[in-house]
């Protein structure tokens, strides 16, 4: 049999591939009434564990959860291997990049980029201009999405630099399937992804002013954000108080937050609120989500703040299309994983090209996210095609378009039993002062709708666990 | 701990505590429709629950169904069963982190459950059992902490809602049916009627048989008096609040090695004086007099509270 796309199961030619000989067997053998009963029983622990998401545009009740599918995902200790050394270095040539847009701007003088591109960008964070967060690293907590095309085809469809999310549910996906599974962990090794906590709340610490025993706090909007699950769970998981803005108080460009003792010394903040919403006195006036004088203790190097402000300008989507020149710019090699190609419209060639062949194409906000905004052409009628176009070039700055990727699908639990669905991952990278950490894995996202390639959650997309095979995954057993 | 955790439990605690107390004091109203002037009893309860003249400033008239419906539901009264739930839910969802998994179901089933109340929950045939309802999820949010907090500052501050809550609410109960209870001339004193409503009294608090275990005669008003004011047996007594109260503050001063404030010092003074006091020295001083002393205090102690450790 053979299929359009490649199935991380099946591969192309129907075969099942060795990392997923176990899961297989097991699905061949595990009636569908099972498998549907233990889907019932994880909705139940996911309801009761509360792990909600929140969504704006809807009326009524907006706490929902992100449907879960109990089939995971593999990747063998090769491909992980693979992925995590491209990881790697993407993620070191983005926070060489933001080093540089902050400092000297060596990519300017090489001709790479003009200081328009960077002066001119909404998440570039004028503020920022000549500061030096602790070790250089601006972006700490990254999450890279990547899919999948073909066997060793691997693409970055997306950088995310700011303050990404889904963490959380790559951690409770990992523990609810344990729960429902536990026989299948015994057959197959699986790399544990449980460590995350430890190893975040270890780079957080190695960001901090020296002195004193670090105090590391989460900087949540509040109980009405959409990820304040996750906010309040990274805070349990590490130990650490959740803070709001109301809870800091800056005294001599030092923070504080507000306990029953007294004032007591911040010295890290990993904060979940947006750059604009930091600190009013130099951005937002009208934001009370942050602590006046946060800036100012920032630039005198008393509190570190993960993820720097300003680091979102580089995982803007026209700037996505220069990472691999980055990659051989700053770190003279070249880039492991691959880029998807991309117009850019604000380019006249460029725009008259992707209105050419909307029909093939993927158009995407330059400052969009949750796969809002977005024209996906083979799948969009003329007339959605049309009313795009006109929109394209009304602005045509504000869009980048990418050709149809055939994103790989991997077997999934559907209504009708067992049916293949899109993809992607979400891996996330840790950069401290004291170096990298991976955890094997990430956050997959499927797309629950047969045929659809848009995997967020706020389009109905759902989630998966994610499994790396240990080496030995064949070994003793 | 953070300070504004301390405030979410604190009055997280005492939203549940006062949803409690409001259910009391109803269904002691009710249960004195027919013996008494309903209108009286159902204004005395209003005037307990404080929002006595919010009522008016809503209503024309005192009647069962409006005033039940008031003290329960939300609409228009912000202290009602109701909105006591809504702020409590609140809270608890703002510092869930500081919550066992126990207390958070407590309080969030009881939200849950509070949404699919039937539409006339609060007319006069389905009030009982909605009020044991709302008395079931306070006592299920109390055992919920008792049996599953850590003997840290966050239960010392949870509990220290609830007894603070707890005093506040007996203080103004008694104050309230004492005032309305005051003979206009002795001729009634001792009659059948004023048995009837000390009995109210006690019932409010739910205290009727423990009145009898410990004096073994008739309802007498100054006995009624030194129960919920005194006795440190009765757990919803003055002495008895104040007693856990003082050992709340005393265990969060020395969680943070001996510090001390005027809040502490109030507390102090408060059971102290509940400690040595005798019933027949405040009749003779005046009941009303001590019960508003204590009402005033016992808010002056929130406020020292929150100054202390919640700024």
């Amino acid at each position: 049999m053979v299929r359009q796309f490649f199935d991380d199961m099946h591969g192309t030619d129907g075969e099942v591939r060795a990392a997923y000989a176990e899961i297989a067997a097991w699905l061949a053998q595990t009636p569908a009434q099972t498998l549907s009963a233990k889907r019932e029983e994880a909705e139940r622990l996911f309801r009761r564990i509360g792990i909600t998401f929140a969504v704006y545009t809807e009326g009524g009740d907006t706490e929902r959860l992100i449907p879960f599918d109990i089939i995971p995902r593999v990747l063998d200790a090769d491909e992980w291997t693979f992925l995590e050394r491209g990881l790697k270095q993407r993620v070191t040539a983005l926070n060489m990049f933001l080093a540089d847009v902050y400092g000297a701007r060596e990519i300017v003088r090489a001709g790479k980029l003009t200081n328009e591109h960077i002066d001119t960008h909404p998440a570039y964070c004028a503020y920022m201009q000549g500061v030096t967060p602790p070790g250089g690293v601006y972006t700490h907590i990254a999450g890279i999405d990547l899919v999948r095309t073909g066997v060793n085809d691997f693409y970055v469809l997306e950088d995310n630099c700011r303050t990404p999310s889904g963490v959380s549910y790559m951690l409770e996906n990992r523990s609810v399937m344990m729960r429902l599974f536990p026989e299948l962990f015994a057959r197959i090794n699986v790399e544990p992804v449980a460590r995350y906590p430890q190893d975040l709340l270890r780079t957080l610490r190695s960001l901090a002013p020296g002195g004193e025993e670090p105090c590391v706090v989460v900087l949540t909007p509040g109980q009405f954000n959409s990820a304040y699950y996750e906010h309040s769970f990274l805070a349990d998981e590490m130990g650490v108080e959740l803070v709001e803005g109301i809870d800091l108080v800056v005294r001599d460009k030092k923070v504080f937050m507000r306990t029953t003792g007294g004032l007591k010394r911040v010295h890290v903040i990993y904060r979940r609120i947006d750059d604009d919403f930091l600190d009013p006195t130099v951005f937002r006036a009208d934001s009370v989500l942050g602590a006046p004088g946060l800036m100012e203790a920032y630039r005198a190097g008393n509190v570190a703040l993960a993820n720097a402000p300003g680091a979102g300008i580089a995982d803007d989507k026209a700037i996505y299309m220069h990472v691999p020149e980055m990659i051989r710019f700053y770190l003279g090699e070249e880039p492991i994983l691959n880029n998807v190609p991309t117009w850019d419209c604000s380019n006249e060639g460029a725009l008259a090209y992707v209105l050419d062949h909307l029909e093939e194409l993927v158009v995407k906000e330059t400052r969009g996210s949750g796969g809002y905004g977005m024209l996906v052409g083979p799948h969009a009628t003329k007339k959605t095609r049309d009313a795009f176009a006109k929109k394209l070039r009304l602005n045509p700055a504000g869009y980048v378009a990418q050709p149809t990727l055939a994103l790989s699908t991997c077997p999934t639990f559907v209504a009708d039993g067992t049916a293949p669905r899109h993809v992607d991952l979400r891996p996330f990278v840790l950069s401290g002062a004291d170096g990298m950490r991976i955890v094997p894995g990430g956050l997959t996202r499927v797309a629950l709708t047969d045929g659809s390639l848009v995997v967020n959650s706020s389009q109905g997309g759902g989630t998966k666990d994610t499994w790396v095979l240990h080496t030995r995954q064949n070994g003793a057993k | 701990m953070l300070a504004r955790a301390a405030e979410s439990l604190f009055w997280l605690a005492r939203y549940m505590e006062r949803m409690d107390n409001l259910a009391r004091l109803i269904e002691a109203a009710q249960s004195m429709a027919g013996v008494l002037s309903e209108t009286e009893e159902w204004r005395s309860a209003l005037t307990a629950a404080g929002v006595d003249q919010l009522y008016d400033q809503v209503h024309q008239a005192v009647t069962p169904e409006n005033a039940a419906r008031f003290l329960c539901t939300g609409a228009s009264n912000p202290s009602a069963i109701i909105s006591c739930l809504d702020m409590a839910r609140l809270n608890a969802r703002a510092m869930r982190g500081a919550l066992t998994r126990d207390m958070w179901e407590a309080v969030n089933q009881g939200w849950l459950e509070s949404r699919q109340l039937p539409e006339n929950a609060f007319s006069a045939a389905l009030l009982p059992d909605t009020l044991d309802w709302v008395r079931t999820i306070s006592t299920r949010f109390s055992g919920a902490y008792e049996t599953t907090m850590l003997r840290n500052e966050n239960y010392w501050f949870t509990r220290l809602g609830t007894f603070l809550e707890r005093a506040d609410n007996t203080a103004r109960i008694l104050d309230v049916k004492y005032h309305l209870l005051l003979p206009q001339d002795s001729s009634g004193v001792g009659g059948m009627l004023d048995y009837y409503q000390w009995t109210s009294v006690l019932r409010a608090v739910s205290a009727v048989r423990a009145y009898q275990w410990v004096y073994r005669e008739e309802v007498k008003p100054w006995n009624v008096a030194e129960l919920l004011v005194l006795r440190p047996e009765m757990p919803r007594s003055l002495r008895a609040c104040y007693d856990a109260i003082t050992e709340c503050l005393d265990e969060l001063a020395a969680s943070h090695g001996g510090r001390r404030g005027e809040c502490h010092r109030i507390a102090g003074a408060i059971a102290s004086q509940l400690r040595y006091g005798r019933i027949g020295d405040i009749f003779q001083s005046g009941l009303h007099e001590h019960l508003t002393q204590q009402i005033e205090r016992a808010a002056e102690l929130g406020d020292q509270i929150a100054a202390h450790y919640m700024r």
